[in-house]
């Protein structure tokens, strides 16, 4: 099973999992491991105090490229099933932006899988952030940190 | 006729986020870039999608397609 939910308002990773580990397709039994990411955001960047920032997207291409990593993520590493989580919109310091769970027979795949999707949402997901600094200045993020 | 899109940074630097183009047979890409910002050729650092999916400058549209340049992306 594959779940992805885009969030304009603040979301709570456990609470997400809760639920998708509640749904009837997800068949703990089947599963030996499962991995999980969580991104949240810094109040640090570029040696800059960060005080707020907002993520923008392209919906309906966000959904379909998540899609595709998803599934590919499904066929290159076996996963029984992925829940991946992003948040849009005006978000503060500490807040989630992104949630990446994988559940698998055994904990390789989960492992690998948990971080090739991370990397793959990072470089191909149309997502961008525009940060406020506590200087008040504004800017866009330019490329991602390097992990 | 086709649906441009411009996102981010771009969407500010260009003025405009999104606007139609009258479809002309074998245009590229890059000429709907440059019809629709005024510049040469479209810049290394700039990503192109056709219909949700990426593709490259060269990429030939189609009646009804929809075009979107964006900055490298930044989330997760």
């Amino acid at each position: 099973m594959i779940h992805i939910e885009i969030h304009e308002q603040g979301f709570e990773p456990y609470t997400q999992l809760t639920t998708f580990q509640q749904r009837d397709e997800f068949i703990a039994s089947q599963c030996g491991a499962s991995a999980l990411f969580i991104g949240t955001m810094r109040d640090f960047n570029e040696g800059d105090d960060v005080q707020a920032m907002r993520l923008e997207h392209y919906p309906a291409m966000t959904q379909k490229q998540l899609e595709v990593i998803t599934e590919s993520a499904v066929e290159k590493h076996g996963l029984n099933h992925v829940l991946v989580a992003h948040r849009v919109g005006d978000i503060l310091p500490g807040d989630p932006i992104v949630l990446v769970a994988v559940w698998s027979a055994h904990r390789n795949a989960s492992f690998d899988a948990c971080r090739w999707i991370m990397e793959e949402l990072k470089h191909n997901a149309p997502f961008w952030k525009r940060e406020t600094l506590d200087s008040g200045e504004s800017r866009w993020v330019e490329k991602n940190t390097a992990g | 006729m086709i649906k441009v899109l411009f996102f981010a940074s771009l969407r500010e630097q260009t003025g405009q986020s999104n606007l139609s183009v009258e479809w002309q047979e074998g245009m590229t890409a890059a000429q709907l870039w440059q019809q629709t910002t005024d510049s040469s050729t479209l810049p290394d650092n700039v990503l192109v999608a056709c219909n949700q999916e990426y593709c490259d400058s060269e990429t030939v549209v189609n009646d009804g397609d929809e075009v979107a340049f964006f900055p490298p992306v930044t989330g997760g």
